[in-house]
């Protein structure tokens, strides 16, 4: 469904993965509190209010595909750390809103999800690049599965 | 027929419930001529069937009336009021128990079920042709309260009862009342301030003309009944005194010596003589004669004269009906979690000396300082369950408002800019409003992070705290300005005092023990002690004022009327007793004293138990309602005549194992016709005689069916009987019965599955011994003088 290029390989070294890799001590600072605030602030959510129920991850139907659960997701965020940022699972997203509609605090963790991948982009990080995919494919493709592969429109 | 009483016998057919498996024409034939009267009836608790036996009770004169029919459980009572109007005496009632014990257990059975009904009314027959009349004893009680203890729960409790019109008298060890409620800024989960709700009642109480207030004393001695205990109190010397103080507050300021407040938890200061807080209940100040060095300048400025410097402890005697314990809680030590660095580091602090910190008129007036180093407070850490939940290190149980006070103190501090990390293993808040002010607290920015801290250690002048974050399984290292243990509200050692002093039981961590925990939470062991608050156990504010109006009103009850006390006493035979004192080491209530040299019994704190009887080496005890002559009368009625092949009497307690029996009846669990049972308050009634007294007079085997201790009404009485059955058991064997012919078993309500087995089990190692041999029941009945 999308191109599986290993995203740890552009991973900061200090940060790794938060998928049972790091086992690091792990500060929280001024880079923790501005990251966390960007967040927020791009979501409109307060990241605080999610009590780690889990009920995301549970009713996600593409969860099985990601490295990192929509739950841990928003732990990663609120403790302020950019894991996410590196992982699969903010581009398998489908924004199809289950979480948010299951979520018991009343977080919509898919504009969570959608902040990420805009961090993401206006790093000039593209998951899906277009020049990379065989152009007789790309013609074959539905034009609406190109369209939700290049967030760089919807953000 | 003999000279006793004239006696009418019913027999209940309770439709086919009896009638189906019991004869009852044979039953009643039998007893034609055995006593006065006897006739069945098709339902026996129906409204005419009552008012016929009252009737007949009258026309004939009955002086004793036995009714066959369903557990005493059902209809005992109705029976009992409706019969004493026609003049019986109580002691001249029996139930005996024909469906749970007969019918519905030997359906297979119908020729061993009318046997073993027959058995049993002759057994009720002859008890009752021993009975002597009995009268309830009637005693006035004292219409005053003592409440011990000045925090929330005794304010509220002393002015619910005052508010009635009950005298009180309540007694407060520290200066002022006001208890921990009065040290904190705010209380959860609605943010209001404890001072503001609670200084008006403080003031009520010492307005209030019905409560007689005492401060700085402690209760030294109690003694007495329940209904009328005297009760010492130690005034401790205040070297002010109360009346003439007028509380301007001159002498505070003169004085030169400066301790540490215990209202602040000694992170603040007060001079000797001091009042705790501004708005203290009585105003007025004390000497603190540990720390003053009698310099005399407070005397000088004194302008009405009420300070005296060479004041000295007082006693006071009270006499009240029943008693309130509400002595609250002390905080787990955290010294005792060396590795939280309490003590060690100024900047680890316990929950309640946050509260003062927090407090606009703590020792920082305001400002959010460290103790000691006096730095500002920009971050915190919780550490929350420092002590709780781990019984390696510190109490087993959840102490329930740590969660809910941390997160109140969290927002505070939110409020006021501060970053707040709560490291913890569960947030537990289940109260109205309290997941609410959970979710208050984390929109606040406030964070969690689940997980026990192991370790508190010193990075410069702040502290790294390292803790998991199960969450994410990865390690979280923050430094924090303070850190705040949230150490278990344990009881305190004033309680265990009073507790040991009123001999009310507490519980493995010393809490005060409820009568029932569910169902009687505010009484305590004791009839007329009751509890509120904490002294039962961790809890928040709501739920400690409701226990304190609840056991106000208990109070209240027990002291309306005058106390009608069961005469199901022991009682000690004067000339026969030669005060070796062997009933006063046995008596779980502590109700027998040597005075003259013979036993005593306090009929008021008598159980009824009847463990003393079998103490006594010289035979001079009795129990009232159950005496020796009655218990034998029904053994010899239900064995001698019977014509059972095999014969076991089971001696059962009488409230929870008879219950199980009445219960195993109402499943209808089938079980050998040859037991026959006979209710005793605990086994510890019986004597070794009691049981080779049954084995003469024709059982195979004898059954001793026991309450577990915890369960049973007596206590401790339960405890005793199994030893003595053990030692009985050896008896047993000099006297040439095999020691497996006497069983013994716990039974508690649930286990009445488990009777089916028991009763099998030891009735087929009877049959497998068979009948006792006649030459040993010849041996006994010689033995025992019996013809």
């Amino acid at each position: 469904m999308m191109n599986s290029k290993n995203v740890l390989d552009s991973v900061p070294e200090e940060i790794e993965m938060a998928l049972g890799v790091s086992r690091q001590s792990y500060r929280y600072g001024a880079e923790s509190i501005v990251f966390k605030a960007r967040v927020e602030e791009l979501s409109g959510q307060n990241i605080n209010l999610c009590y780690q129920c889990g009920a995301c991850s549970s009713g996600c139907p593409l969860s099985k595909e990601m490295d990192l659960l929509p739950s841990k997701v928003i732990r990663l965020v609120q403790l302020g750390r950019e894991d996410p940022l590196y992982s699969r699972t903010i581009w398998i997203c489908s924004t199809c809103f289950e979480c948010e509609v299951r979520c018991p605090r009343g977080i919509d963790i898919a504009s969570v999800m959608e902040a990420l991948r805009q961090i993401m982009l206006r790093r000039k990080y593209s998951e899906v690049r277009l020049e990379s995919i065989d152009p007789e494919k790309l013609r074959g493709l539905p034009q609406i599965a190109l369209i939700s592969n290049l967030r760089k429109l919807m953000a | 027929m003999d000279d006793g009483p004239r006696i009418g016998v019913w027999v209940c057919e309770c439709g086919g419930n009896i009638g189906g498996v019991v004869d009852v024409e044979e039953v009643v034939e039998r007893f034609r001529g055995y006593v006065a009267e006897v006739s069945k009836e098709t339902f026996l608790c129906s409204k005419p069937a009552i008012d016929g036996i009252r009737d007949a009770v009258i026309k004939q004169g009955l002086e004793g009336v036995i009714l066959a029919c369903c557990t005493p459980k059902m209809h005992l009572e109705t029976f009992m009021r409706s019969l004493e109007e026609a003049g019986l005496n109580r002691a001249y009632i029996e139930v005996v128990n024909i469906r749970e014990q007969c019918s519905w257990v030997h359906m297979a059975d119908p020729a061993g079920a009318t046997q073993k009904t027959i058995d049993l009314i002759r057994g009720a027959v002859e008890r009752v042709r021993c009975s002597t009349p009995l009268e309830p004893l009637r005693m006035k009680v004292i219409p005053e309260v003592l409440v011990i203890g000045g925090g929330v729960a005794g304010i509220t409790a002393s002015l619910r009862l005052a508010e009635f019109g009950m005298k009180v008298h309540l007694v407060e060890k520290r200066p002022s009342i006001g208890g921990h409620m009065i040290q904190f800024p705010k209380v959860f989960p609605t943010l209001d301030c404890s001072q503001c709700i609670l200084t008006p009642k403080m003031a009520s109480v010492s307005k209030n003309p019905n409560i007689n207030l005492i401060t700085y004393a402690e209760v030294s001695e109690i003694s007495g009944v329940p209904g009328d205990y005297t009760v010492k109190v130690t005034l401790k010397p205040r070297g002010v005194d109360l009346e003439k103080c007028t509380g301007c507050g001159e002498c505070s300021p003169v004085c030169p010596v400066e301790v540490p407040n215990e209202y602040d938890e000694s992170l603040g200061s007060r001079k000797a003589i001091y009042v705790p807080f501004p708005q203290s209940v009585p105003p007025a100040y004390t000497v603190d004669f540990g720390s003053c060095i009698l310099c005399g300048k407070c005397l000088e400025v004194c302008a009405p004269d009420a300070i005296i410097l060479d004041d000295r402890p007082k006693e006071i005697e009270l006499r009240v009906g029943a008693i309130i314990i509400a002595t609250g809680y002390e905080l787990y030590d955290p010294m005792n979690l060396s590795n939280y660095g309490y003590g060690k580091y100024p900047n680890v602090v316990t929950g309640l000396e946050m509260e003062r910190i927090l407090d606009v008129n703590g020792p920082g007036m305001g400002q959010l300082l460290v103790p000691k180093t006096q730095r500002p407070i920009k971050s915190v850490g919780y550490i929350l369950c420092a002590g709780s939940r781990d019984p390696e290190n510190g109490k087993p149980y959840c102490s329930k408002v740590c969660c809910l006070y941390a997160l109140k103190q969290a927002q505070m501090l939110r409020d006021r800019g501060v970053e707040v990390w709560l490291h913890y293993i569960d947030i537990r808040a289940p109260g109205r409003r309290y997941e609410e002010f959970y979710r208050a607290t984390q929109e606040k920015g406030a964070m969690f992070v689940k997980g026990k801290v192991t370790e508190v250690l010193p990075y410069s002048e702040k502290l790294l705290v390292r803790g998991e974050d199960m969450m994410l399984n990865i390690m979280v290292e923050n430094l924090y300005d303070l850190v705040v243990l949230c150490p278990p509200l344990v009881t305190s050692d004033d309680t265990l005092k009073l507790a040991k002093g009123l001999r009310v039981p507490v519980d493995e961590d010393g809490f005060i023990l409820e009568r029932h925990p569910k169902l009687d939470p505010l009484a305590t062991k004791r009839d007329g002690v009751f509890a509120a608050g904490v002294v039962t156990g961790p809890k928040d504010i709501q739920t400690t004022t409701s226990e304190a109006e609840g056991a106000a009103m208990k109070a209240v009850n027990f002291l309306s009327k005058e106390r009608l006390i069961e005469p199901n006493k022991a009682v000690i035979y004067a000339s026969l007793c030669d005060g070796c004192g062997a009933c006063i080491e046995v008596c779980p209530e502590s109700a027998i004293t040597l005075r003259d040299g013979r036993a005593q019994i306090n009929e008021l704190l008598c159980s009824g138990c009847g463990a003393c009887i079998p103490s006594c080496p010289k035979e001079a005890m009795d129990q009232q309602g159950l005496s020796e002559s009655q218990l034998k009368a029904q053994i010899r009625g239900i064995l001698e005549p019977s014509e059972a092949e095999i014969k076991i009497i089971a001696f059962v307690e009488g409230e929870v194992a008879y219950t199980a029996v009445d219960l195993a009846g109402l499943a209808r669990i089938g079980y050998p016709s040859s037991f026959r049972i006979i209710p005793l308050p605990s086994m510890s009634r019986l004597k070794l005689s009691h049981i080779l007294y049954a084995f003469a007079l024709g059982a195979d085997g004898v059954m001793l069916l026991e309450a577990p201790e915890h369960e049973g009404p007596y206590g401790r009485a339960h405890a005793i009987s199994e030893k003595r059955a053990e030692e009985y058991r050896l008896e047993l064997e000099d006297h040439g019965i095999d020691s497996v012919r006497l069983w013994f078993s716990r039974i508690y309500i649930p286990d009445w599955r488990k009777l089916e087995r028991v009763f099998k089990v030891f009735h087929s190692t009877i049959e497998g011994e068979g009948p006792l041999d006649p030459e040993t029941r010849a041996f006994l009945r010689n033995r025992l003088g019996l013809t």
